[in-house]
């Protein structure tokens, strides 16, 4: 899970991607407030965020359709702006959150003219072999199912088989299966050396998908780390929560045998804890010698959501 | 089709033709740029065709000497004569329905009743003395023969033909052009495409080339339904007509680029639209000559480009102008399309 070492030429000390104090503003809103990040080539970079956290926001500016109100942004070495915008794009694989593609075009119609675009790539026929739409190829785009569209969408952003690939909650809305054949997609597009920035509100996805991700909340990257790293923050790999019907003093919790961090929730606590079959019994004798009712206790392996709680006191789908 | 790896490789024929095929996929665009026309052309042309010599309605009203009266009106070939009692005639007078009223009397002549304000009657009126005079043995000083023609585009059909063109190359280049870079704004994909190394120009060239592929279809239904149905062709110069049609079309384009260059949504593009193309409806001479209106009004009707292209193709059709005769006219639509094109492109929004 550590991010793989650059694989191509040797001046790729560069990052793939790098931005530093980002800032944008939509009147009083800071929507990104003064971001820093850095994706090295070949590995897949994770914004993990609520709703209206900044992540679109973020790669917009990234992908050069938005300029920021302050702070530098180098996507391959180059800025925006600078006269070589359409070059660059021709090495980008961009697929926005909210695009939806002309619906009386067949599947074909539309690989084959955002195909157009580009000087190299695999053929329109190809492309979507790769994202199994072969059977769709002459059905229009209206007559597609979300996971399909999703699919013919990222299939036009491999067009031009890209040097980075941004992807802006690519699974959002997806049922599981659907989400999984995406998946399998973005790591078959890693294992030929791609760069990837995925943002998503999906743990699971985050976690099984990214090298590193970033934890964003009001514009602002409040983690950044491995996802293991991550977890391993918490101070254990598993999280005890639990609520009691009357008071507790929170004080002794944290002294506990196995338990590493104690975290208040909005209906309870949560335990970081290192070996549950220590921590737990403890905890009881702990609740029964200040006769506390406990009215709920549950265990789960740690995950960046528990990481997200930690750090902002609310769960990602409420924040 | 050209050669697969051109085709394939070519942006702006890409983009043109994913632009034609979408718009040939819509049924409701091709009902209002193919058949709207022709239904319109149809319906008009036949409740205006012209019934050969009209014939005036003429009452008499019941009376002493209505039976005479009827006789000496029926001997003239112009006249539809009812005879009618006294109060109905009164009430087929003021509708409308007769013309002239005749009544008579035991002593003196017969009396007219007409309103001499409408030309129609005045008409009747006339034609209602000349067949009493002749029938009270009148007789002619001077003995005229007549010899009628029917000159060739003088038929209300023949000044609406090229009027319904004019107003589709309007409508499908204000529609055509504003409603799918509205739609495609407010659907994400205008920014979608400029994630890519998608030359801009090349998108706005596309949806004037495509236009220009159903503008040949379009105005080529029109002329032949026109031809078929009517009889119409183009008398004069047949180039004069094509650059008045691929100008105005390209100009009307231009246009709807303008209109749709910073909506965000359909409704707000669709309200922009009808703003700009109401005056012309109204007043650029589709349906009736735009020299009925007031001359305060007419530097203003002949500064509208529809005012022009209608103009232009209808002394094209029927009047057998020459090129030269309506360079003045390609002139101001060029004039409209680069303005409208410039600042549309300037104030261009893409996302
Ligand atoms: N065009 C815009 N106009 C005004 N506010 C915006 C605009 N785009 C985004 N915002 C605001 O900026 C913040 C970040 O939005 P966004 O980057 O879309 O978040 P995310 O992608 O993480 O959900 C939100 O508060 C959102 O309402
Ligand atoms: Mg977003």
């Amino acid at each position: 899970m550590s991010p793989s070492a650059p694989t191509s030429a040797p001046p790729s000390t560069e990052p793939a991607l790098l931005c530093r104090g980002l800032t944008k503003r939509y009147g009083s809103v800071v929507a990104v407030d003064g971001l820093d990040l850095e994706v090295g080539t070949g590995e897949c970079f994770g914004l993990l965020g609520p709703n209206g956290a900044g992540k679109t926001t973020t790669v917009e500016i990234l992908e050069g359709l938005l300029v920021p109100d302050a702070g530098e942004v180098r996507v391959l070495g180059q800025r925006w702006g600078g006269g070589g915008d359409r070059d660059l794009r021709q090495r980008l694989g961009i697929q926005l959150q909210e695009t939806q593609l002309q619906e009386k075009l067949s599947v074909e119609e539309t690989v084959r003219l955002f195909r157009s675009f580009y000087r190299r790539g695999p053929t329109p026929l190809e492309v979507i072999r790769s994202v199994s739409l072969e059977e769709k190829r002459r059905s229009w785009v209206g007559k597609l199912s979300g996971g399909q569209k999703q699919r013919l969408s990222v299939a036009c952003a491999l067009v031009n088989d890209p040097d980075v690939l941004f992807l802006d909650e690519p699974t959002t809305g997806l049922d599981p299966q659907s989400r999984r054949q995406l998946w399998e997609l973005i790591e078959a597009f890693r294992r030929r050396g791609g760069t990837v920035m995925l943002t998503t509100h999906y743990m699971e996805e985050a976690q099984r998908l990214c090298d590193r991700v970033a934890i964003v909340d009001h514009g602002k990257i409040i983690a950044l780390d491995t996802p293991a790293e991550l977890i391993a923050s918490l101070g254990g790999e598993h999280v005890v929560e639990f609520s009691v019907a009357d008071g507790l003093d929170p004080e002794p919790l944290a002294g506990l045998p196995g338990v590493s961090s104690v975290h208040r929730e909005p209906r309870g606590y949560a335990l970081g804890v290192r070996e549950p079959h220590v921590a737990i019994p403890a905890l009881l004798a702990e609740l029964e010698r200040q006769k506390a009712t406990l009215s709920q206790l549950t265990t789960h392996n740690a995950t960046l959501e528990d990481v997200f709680v930690s750090l902002t006191g609310r769960t990602l789908r409420d924040a | 089709m050209p050669e697969p790896g051109l085709f394939e490789r070519s942006p702006l024929w890409q983009l043109t033709w994913a632009r034609t095929l979408a718009f040939l996929r819509e049924p409701d665009a091709l009902f209002w740029v193919f058949a709207f026309p022709v239904l319109m052309a149809l319906a008009l042309g036949i409740a205006f065709r012209n019934p050969g010599a009209q014939k005036s309605h003429v009452g008499v009203e019941a009376g002493p000497r209505a039976a005479a009266t009827m006789r000496a009106l029926e001997a003239a070939p112009d006249l539809e004569i009812a005879l009618l009692p006294a109060d109905e005639a009164a009430a087929a007078l003021r509708r409308g329905r007769i013309s002239v009223l005749v009544r008579t009397a035991d002593k003196g002549g017969p009396v007219l009743v007409y309103d001499p304000s409408r030309p129609e009657t005045r008409l009747a009126h006339l034609a209602t003395v000349e067949a009493l005079e002749r029938a009270a043995g009148r007789v002619d000083p001077l003995p005229l023969r007549t010899d009628t023609i029917v000159r060739p585009g003088s038929r209300y059909i023949d000044f609406l033909i090229p009027g319904l063109i004019g107003l589709n190359l309007l409508g499908t280049g204000m529609w055509g052009i504003g409603f799918p870079i509205v739609m495609a704004r407010q659907l994400k994909l205008l920014k979608r495409l400029i994630a890519t190394p998608m030359r801009r120009s090349h998108y706005l060239l596309a949806f004037m080339l495509a236009r220009m592929l159903w503008l040949v279809l379009e105005v080529a239904t029109i002329m032949i339904f026109a031809r078929v149905a009517f009889g119409i062709v183009v008398r004069g110069s047949w180039a004069g007509f094509v650059v008045v049609c691929v100008v105005g079309a390209l100009s009307f384009s231009a246009m709807g680029l303008l209109v749709a260059c910073r909506a965000r949504t359909v409704e707000a593009a669709m309200g922009l639209m009808n703003a700009a193309m109401l005056p012309m409806w109204l007043l650029s001479g589709v349906f009736f000559s735009a020299d009925r209106f007031p001359g305060v009004m007419q530097p203003f009707i002949r500064a509208l480009p529809l005012t022009a292209a209608n103009d232009a193709l209808r002394a094209l059709t029927n009047e057998g102008a020459g090129f030269a005769g309506v360079i003045p006219a390609v002139l101001l639509l060029v004039a409209w399309g680069v303005g409208c094109f410039g600042v549309g492109l300037r104030l261009f929004r893409w996302d």
